[in-house]
């Protein structure tokens, strides 16, 4: 069932990754060719490959794994090929932690106050999902669950604008619920970076659980599986990388959904040998799409998390279609 | 080794499900615990495998008490195949039987062990032609034999299978029944919850009957299933009879 062995999908998502990288640092409004990066400090193009198209780059990288890497988690787990960050509202309670320090006018005080509000929010978010969907293992009820979460954040961030103060208070809260990497600096990168290392490195923990969790939650735990510590950890590792990845870029979907889901027929089904590969593989989507965005010719740069749920939807779509020709 | 039952007691919600049963199991025999629908012979099999906590009592293995084994640890020695297994994804066989090997797999994936214990629970069922195959694609009886095989890779010293012969057609369930057979001649212990009273005498080296929670006999399959203890526990008039293939129960009628 396999088409491509482990060695050569790493190799060839790496070499992938690196192309899309020096692409990423080249493109935009200004083509910044190879010549002007070794040129010295006074090309103006050097200016923007490193203040504006460094940070932008490495930030998708690292919301475009953290993002991945959760899906897959997510889908592994709930043994649910529709599970994602964005569709069980994880994502959204995260933008409410966020809107919310936005709301009531904190996030200025302190740099590291809104991304740890979107952490809390995307924690509160997993735990609520975990409750709500309690200890049956049945997907239908988590996806239920997932939808409630789903709803009450996305009024939660709707009571917030409809209450605002004032209008730059709404602004600010419309750029959290479209996502965007644009003029993103190396402050974003730091605030970013340590929730998605320590997230993505949890989740990556968590491939022997998984695995054992296709043999459903009885299986597991027969296999020596420690469900509460796995649960304890899933939770942990998405609220950190989901939670850094809104903060600073906004609500971006889909990401979760589509990765797993173009990786199984490459490198087979088992969950815990796809954790790594759609870390890797949602870094390359996120930075491909985002210099789709950036090059596509707009009045205004369309908004990265606009264009992956345009992408997106059409996506879940298919994967319905095909879920149901299965079960028929 | 020994697997025992020290005055299990469940309860769920209002009903009584085990009722201080006292059993003790030897490794290197096949031990069938049988009784009518809702006896509690799954719920028995689940506190077994460190799978359930008991309101009362405990099991234990050895000199443990099983719950206080790291779950790795009872998973390295018991090995539990419930019935209705789910398979979640797309896996093929070899990676199914490969999560048999999970609680001896380190953090970098499996290793030549593994892989060769794996290989060794292929060769047990057969199942080498089928080792690429998608789960999904098998037959009822290949399935339930990779399942099996997924129970035995990790090499346990007890199998504990939960109606494992459900499902199966005669001469698939007479497989099934040479491989409990064999595993147990090198010296595991086997513990299967059956519905088949003559697959019970058949296979079986004692048979353990359970009905409402509690233990109404424990025996030799013949000493076991008398006349009197299948009218008590499953309310028919039934006879142990001489069958072409051995002995074997005839049921009669509802017992009056």
């Amino acid at each position: 069932m396999k088409s491509m062995s482990r060695p050569v999908f790493y190799v060839a998502i790496c070499a992938l990754l690196a192309v899309l990288a020096v692409a990423s640092l080249s493109a935009g409004r200004v083509w910044v060719p190879w010549s002007a990066w070794a040129a010295t400090s006074n090309d103006p193009r050097w200016a923007i490959v490193f203040s504006l198209r460094l940070p932008r780059t490495l930030l998708a990288m690292m919301v475009g794994a953290a993002l991945g890497v959760s899906g897959a988690a997510l889908q592994g787990y709930t043994r649910n090929p529709l599970a994602e960050p964005g569709v069980l509202g994880v994502s959204s309670m995260a933008a409410l932690g966020a809107v919310l320090t936005l709301y009531l006018g904190v996030a200025t005080q302190a740099a590291w106050i809104l991304p740890v509000a979107a952490m809390i929010g995307a924690a509160v978010g997993v735990v609520m999902l975990l409750a709500l969907a309690g200890a049956t293992s049945s997907s239908v009820t988590f996806i239920l669950a997932g939808i409630i979460v789903q709803t009450f954040a996305t009024a939660a961030v709707a009571l917030a604008m409809n209450l605002a103060p004032n209008p730059w208070a709404v602004n600010e809260i419309i750029n959290w619920v479209m996502g965007s990497l644009a003029d993103r600096s190396v402050a974003e990168v730091q605030l970013a970076a340590p929730g998605v290392i320590i997230g993505v490195g949890v989740l990556l923990t968590l491939g022997r659980a998984l695995d054992a969790l296709t043999l459903g939650e009885t299986g597991a735990r027969s296999l020596g599986i420690n469900m509460g510590l796995t649960r304890l950890l899933l939770g942990f590792g998405v609220a950190c990388a989901v939670g850094a990845s809104v903060a600073v870029t906004g609500m971006i979907g889909f990401v979760g959904l589509i990765i797993p889901h173009l990786l199984r027929p490459v490198i087979g089904a088992r969950p815990g040998a796809l954790l790594l590969p759609s870390a890797l593989a949602g870094a390359a989507l996120i930075l491909a799409a985002d210099m789709l965005v950036r090059i596509t010719p707009a009045a205004t740069e369309i908004r990265l998390g606009v264009a992956m749920a345009i992408l997106g939807g059409p996506f879940f779509l298919i994967v319905l279609i095909a879920l149901r020709r299965k079960v028929a | 080794m020994t697997l025992a039952a020290e005055s299990l007691s469940v309860r769920l919600g209002d009903k009584q499900v085990l009722d201080g049963v006292e059993a003790v199991f030897a490794a290197g025999k096949i031990t069938a615990v049988v009784g009518p629908n809702g006896a509690g012979k799954s719920t028995l099999l689940a506190c077994l495998a460190g799978l359930r906590r008991p309101q009362a009592g405990r099991a234990r293995l050895d000199d443990w008490a099983l719950l206080d084994l790291p779950p790795r640890e009872r998973a390295k020695h018991i090995a539990f195949l419930p019935q209705t297994p789910e398979v979640a994804w797309a896996i093929d066989v070899r990676t199914l039987v490969g999560l048999g090997r999970t609680a001896f797999t380190g953090p970098w994936g499996q290793g030549d062990e593994d892989r060769a214990a794996v290989d060794r629970a292929l060769a047990a069922t057969e199942l080498e032609p089928f080792a690429d195959r998608v789960v999904g694609t098998l037959s009822g009886g290949e399935r339930a034999r990779a399942l099996i095989a997924r129970a035995i890779a990790g090499e346990p010293d007890w199998l504990l299978a939960d109606e494992p012969l459900a499902g199966l057609d005669p001469g698939h369930a007479l497989d099934a029944a040479d491989l409990f057979r064999a595993l147990a001649g090198e010296g595991r212990g086997v513990i299967l919850t059956l519905h088949d009273l003559a697959a019970a005498i058949r296979m079986a080296d004692r048979v353990l009957v359970l009905a409402e929670g509690r233990v109404l006999a424990d025996g030799a399959p013949l000493d076991a299933l008398t006349s009197a203890t299948l009218a008590q526990a499953y309310g028919v008039e039934a006879r142990v009879v001489d069958g072409l293939g051995g002995p074997m129960v005839e049921v009669v009628g509802r017992a009056r």
